[in-house]
């Protein structure tokens, strides 16, 4: 099931990325070095230690963020010296991003909310399409504050592929949910993926959730120290934590 | 279809409605005043000029003593005059059933042909006197009404000496009396001081005046230089006892509803730019905090992909809608204020009707500049929110940080409790905040200063004309001048206990080629009753040589203490004298200049005359005295002074009660706009420090304190830089609202700062009382939970 991907065309290419940030006299060296490719297609599940720089990762892939150094290509775009207004355009075109704290905008409804995206997306399915992939039609109607967190969370998952997206980038979509309601956001995030081929960047502290990624990869202290295919990948259904 | 963005944009004006609304409401008041009084200024001016067109009111007035008819086409020749007309004018004491004290009327002959003279009158019920019979006349509407005088209604007067019985046919209205004064008063009295308008025919009769006038009115042509036309009409009435011709400006009742014009024009320009400048900072600080709690969303947006341009818009359009909200309550209450003083304005002046201005401009121009500020105000809020990099808005903004500067050990050294230091601490973290409740507030304290001094100067007013400056219960004015003797005369009236004589002579001063048309009013020695008063030292005294000018003139003239000036006399002996100027002083009425008798009499090298006497009484005696007057055929004006202070006293009470009212509520709106606004905010930045110190085991008492006390204590520093603006504003006051007319003393009591510093404080507590109310009602739990 894994192999096929293999030979997949790279999504995302990182070259050699570090990423400093200067506060005051002291400097922090979230990402040391990172070399990395996405395939199309593929679930990566990134793992690491607290302040081992998956954020910051993670935020640079998505455009929310450019490197100190080193090259970031997305396809055979060079994203590393890219205007604010290129990375607008490629966060708007082909990025969906889902973050722990679900942040859904509270005086908007569920549909309003995906709705948000819709509205600039350039070919997006219809906000209630993208609700009804995560099993949350019946309550598209509500507000943030009327859902659970795991509902939340699943309407933050509409949302980000509602336009169709190439990448989904989820930073630890279930950090705030328990076990059960984690499992039924995880089952959102690969149905999206077996549906809509999106390949995946999904970060958690969680090591059992790496079961059910195409590829596992670990960082610790902005290093990249392990990156390797998953052979037995599991359904959502069969982790739990 | 509404986008999803602008959805967003009116829930979250819903969830901030209370501050929506206290931000709308300031800047709504802004606009109202600036609409109302634009409003009903263009339009009693607009009106003004259509009932002077339409009934032809005079340029140029000028009175005489006695010039033949055939002599006026000497004036209509003169270069740029486009129309002359001239009647019979004098004063005469009536007798009315019902009234005890003798009113006073001014006698104007109407000729056969008035509607095609000047200043023509308008019939506004009854009829016009008929030419063949002697004994009728016309009244002006306010008088007749007054004395409920209706056509058949008859009345008696002294004319020329003798009593004659009169019969009203009718009411009229006329361009030139629309304020009317009695001489010798300050203030109308239409129940006092009425018109009798008679066929030329019997006013000639009943004052020898067959073929003759003695006041001439001009019109102009258009672009007529006015200076050059007076100079050519003085010459040609000299040999007439012409006294000098004036243009509107020195045209009693031009002058008094110009100068109310005038007011009206400088509230609209006064007072609402405060209301936008605080307006605007209002909505920089709420939009500033909104922004803040927004901090994710907005990073989000901008992970979406949505464009810094459009995130602005988002919140330019929030700022938008509130600024819409205050134009529209501005423009509503604005026309409906303004209705209500037009109604009446017109009442008052007895406009015979009204043209109202569309207020398009006041509207436009008001509406533009409350939008401005809000955006002003919002922009570096929203220039801030955009210029967030989208990965650092997604996290929590970090803890603000507390300096250890030299203040902050200052403020440790104090050794204050933990919840006082809080209140310091936040003072100094957010020091902009504090400037902009603090600058609120004070204005506030300002607007309220600046108007409660209104009392103040109306008090000094009082003091002056009633208490000190006239302390004569009755002055007469006299027909003609007489020798001093009469004030032996006057001595064996009835009742009378002292008398001081009086000369009032019409007179132009010159300066190089500036000159002033006024009248040196002579002041006899012994009853000190009648005295000269300046505003700020008090009783003045005359000194045997010199002239007294008033501020006004002085500074018109480039005159000051110690300069001579050239008096030309407008009556006989029409002589030109020079005086030194003694002293200039500052007088709340008037631009009269003031002399000692003796030496005005002596520079004429006449004998003492006088015309106007000033009488002390036993009160008990006054109706003896009245009746008595009533039959002098010398005496042509009768002034009661208690009567015009009850009637000073009454005329403010009324206005001036509406007047504090709306100031009040205006200061009142300010302080609480700015107040609610800043607490709001405290609350919600706090509300999770203000919960943690709950679950710590504060009393909600204590943590209320944390709340109130910082909102009081910016209140209080406020207070003594409010009384500084209220200082500057009441200073600014004085120069917009004086006029040649009217001109306000300055002085603020401590009364005004003090009442000023109590309402502000107290609306200040009420305001944070409101938002206190809240903190009683935060969850705990949930402020715990809560991200932000
Ligand atoms: N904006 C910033 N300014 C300064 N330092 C930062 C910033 N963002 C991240 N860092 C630092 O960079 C390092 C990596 O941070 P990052 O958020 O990527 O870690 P993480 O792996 O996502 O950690 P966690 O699992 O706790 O979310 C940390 O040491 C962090 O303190
Ligand atoms: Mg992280």
């Amino acid at each position: 099931m894994a192999n096929a991907r293999d030979i997949a065309e790279p999504v995302f290419r990182l070259v050699d990325v570090t990423r400093v940030f200067r506060t005051g006299k002291v400097a922090v060296h979230a990402l040391r070095g990172v070399t990395l490719s996405l395939n199309e297609g593929e679930v990566v599940v990134l793992l690491g230690a607290s302040g081992s720089g998956k954020s910051t990762l993670l935020n640079i892939l998505g455009g929310l963020d450019l490197p100190t150094d080193g090259q970031v290509f997305f396809r055979d775009r060079n994203l590393t010296r890219a205007s604010d207004g290129d990375l607008t355009r490629f966060r708007r075109e082909h990025v969906g991003f889902v973050f722990q704290f679900y942040n859904l905008v509270p005086s908007l409804t569920a549909r309003e909310n995906v709705a948000l995206v819709t509205e600039i997306a350039r070919n997006p399915m219809t906000p209630e399409e993208a609700l009804d992939m995560v099993g949350l039609g019946p309550r598209m109607d509500h507000f943030p504050s009327e859902l659970s967190g795991g509902e939340q969370q699943r309407v933050a998952i509409a949302r980000a592929i509602a336009k169709r997206p190439e990448v989904l980038l989820c930073d630890e979509p279930t950090g705030a949910l328990d076990s059960k309601t984690g499992v039924q956001v995880l089952e959102a995030l690969c149905a999206v993926n077996r549906n809509l081929g999106t390949a995946t960047v999904l970060i958690t502290h969680n090591a059992d959730i790496q079961r059910i990624a195409h590829r596992v990869v670990v960082l610790a202290d902005g290093r990249i120290t392990r990156d390797e295919v998953n052979p037995d990948r599991v359904a959502p259904s069969q982790v739990s934590w | 279809m509404v986008r999803v963005l602008d959805r967003k944009l009116l829930r979250d004006l819903r969830q901030i409605w209370a501050q929506t609304l206290a931000i709308a409401l300031v800047l709504g008041c802004g606009i109202m005043v600036m609409v109302a009084a634009y409003g009903t200024q263009r339009s009693l001016v607009e009106t003004q000029a259509a009932y002077y067109d339409r009934h032809r009111f005079a340029d140029l007035f000028v009175a005489a003593t006695r010039v033949p008819v055939t002599r006026l086409a000497e004036l209509a020749d003169i270069d740029h005059v486009a129309q002359v007309d001239g009647r019979i004018s004098f004063h005469a004491v009536l007798d009315i059933d019902g009234m005890q004290a003798p009113a006073v009327g001014q006698v104007l002959s109407l000729a056969a042909d008035a509607g095609q003279g000047l200043n023509v009158p308008l019939l506004r019920h009854g009829r016009l006197p008929d030419p063949d019979r002697l004994d009728e006349v016309a009244l002006n509407e306010s008088f007749a009404q007054a004395h409920d005088l209706v056509p058949g209604s008859r009345f008696r007067a002294v004319l020329n000496g003798q009593l004659r019985e009169l019969q009203v046919t009718g009411w009229l209205l006329s361009p030139e009396f629309i304020y009317t004064m009695a001489p010798g008063t300050i203030m109308p009295d239409d129940r006092r001081f009425g018109l009798i308008w008679m066929n030329e025919a019997a006013a000639a009769a009943a004052m020898d005046m067959q073929g003759a006038v003695n006041d001439i009115a001009l019109r102009l042509m258009r672009g007529a230089d006015a200076r050059a036309v007076i100079a050519q009409v003085d010459s040609v009435l000299d040999p007439f006892g012409g006294t000098g011709a004036h243009g509107r400006d020195r045209q009693t009742s031009h002058a008094f509803l110009d100068s109310e014009l005038t007011q009206l024009d400088a509230l609209a320009r006064f007072l609402p730019p405060v209301f936008l400048v605080v307006a605007a900072f209002l909505v920089n600080m709420v939009l500033g905090r909104l922004i803040a709690m927004e901090r994710a969303q907005i990073g989000l947006m901008r992970a979406l992909g949505y464009r810094r341009a459009e995130i602005g818009l988002h919140y330019l359009k929030l700022a938008g809608m509130i600024g819409l909200l205050g134009v529209g309550l501005g423009w509503g209450g604005g026309l409906l204020l303004r209705e209500g003083m037009l109604l009446l304005y017109v009442e008052f002046f007895r406009f015979p009707f009204l043209i109202r201005d569309p207020a398009l401009g006041a509207m436009g121009l008001s509406g533009a500049l409350a939008l401005a500020a809000v955006l002003a105000g919002a922009a570096r809020a929203v220039a801030a929110a955009i210029r967030l990099p989208p990965a650092e808005a997604m996290s929590p903004p970090a803890p603000p940080s507390f300096g250890r500067g030299r203040i902050d050990r200052a403020i440790a050294a104090l050794r204050l409790r933990q919840t006082s230091m809080m209140i310091l601490r936040s003072v100094l973290r957010w020091p902009g905040r504090a400037a902009i409740t603090l600058l609120g507030v004070s204005t506030s304290v300002g607007v309220l200063v600046a108007s409660y001094f209104l009392f103040d100067a109306i008090d000094v007013v009082r003091d002056r004309v009633f208490q000190q400056g006239n302390r004569q219960h009755v002055t007469l004015t006299l027909a003609r001048d007489a020798p001093d003797s009469v004030l032996l005369d006057a001595l064996t009236l009835p009742g009378v206990t002292s008398v001081q004589g009086g000369y009032a002579l019409p007179v132009r001063l010159v300066n190089g080629h500036r000159s002033r048309q006024t009248a040196v009013i002579a002041q006899f020695e012994g009853a000190e009753l009648a005295q000269v008063m300046d505003d700020e030292q008090g009783v003045i005294t005359l000194s045997d040589r010199g002239l007294v000018l008033p501020e006004l003139v002085a500074r018109h003239l480039r005159i000051s203490a110690g300069d001579s000036v050239q008096l030309d006399l407008l009556v006989p002996p029409r002589d030109t004298l020079t005086l030194p100027v003694t002293a200039i002083i500052r007088q709340g009425m008037g631009s009269e200049a003031h002399i000692a008798a003796p030496a005005l009499f002596a520079a004429m090298r006449v004998a003492p005359r006088v015309n106007q006497i000033h009488l002390r009484i036993d009160p008990q005696q006054m109706p003896a005295l009245q009746a008595r007057i009533k039959s002098l055929p010398t005496v042509a004006g009768f002034a009661d002074w208690e009567e015009l202070r009850a009637q000073f006293d009454a005329s403010l009470q009324e206005g001036m009660l509406t007047m504090v009212m709306i100031y009040t509520l205006i200061g009142v709106l300010i302080a609480i706009g700015v107040v609610y606004n800043a607490a709001r905010i405290q609350l919600s930045e706090r509300s999770h420090e203000l919960a943690s110190l709950r679950v710590l085991g504060f009393t909600r008492a204590e943590v209320g304190f944390v709340l109130i006390g910082e909102m009081m204590l910016l209140t209080l520093l406020a207070v003594p830089l409010g009384w500084v603006m209220g200082y500057a504003f009441a200073q600014g006051m004085v120069d917009a609202i004086s006029t040649d007319v009217v001109q306000l003393p300055f002085v603020i009591s401590r009364r005004t700062y003090a009442l000023a510093a109590l309402v502000v404080v107290g609306a200040s507590l009420a305001a944070v009382l409101l938002v206190r109310r809240r903190l009683d009602r935060v969850d705990l739990v949930s402020a715990l939970k809560a991200r932000d």
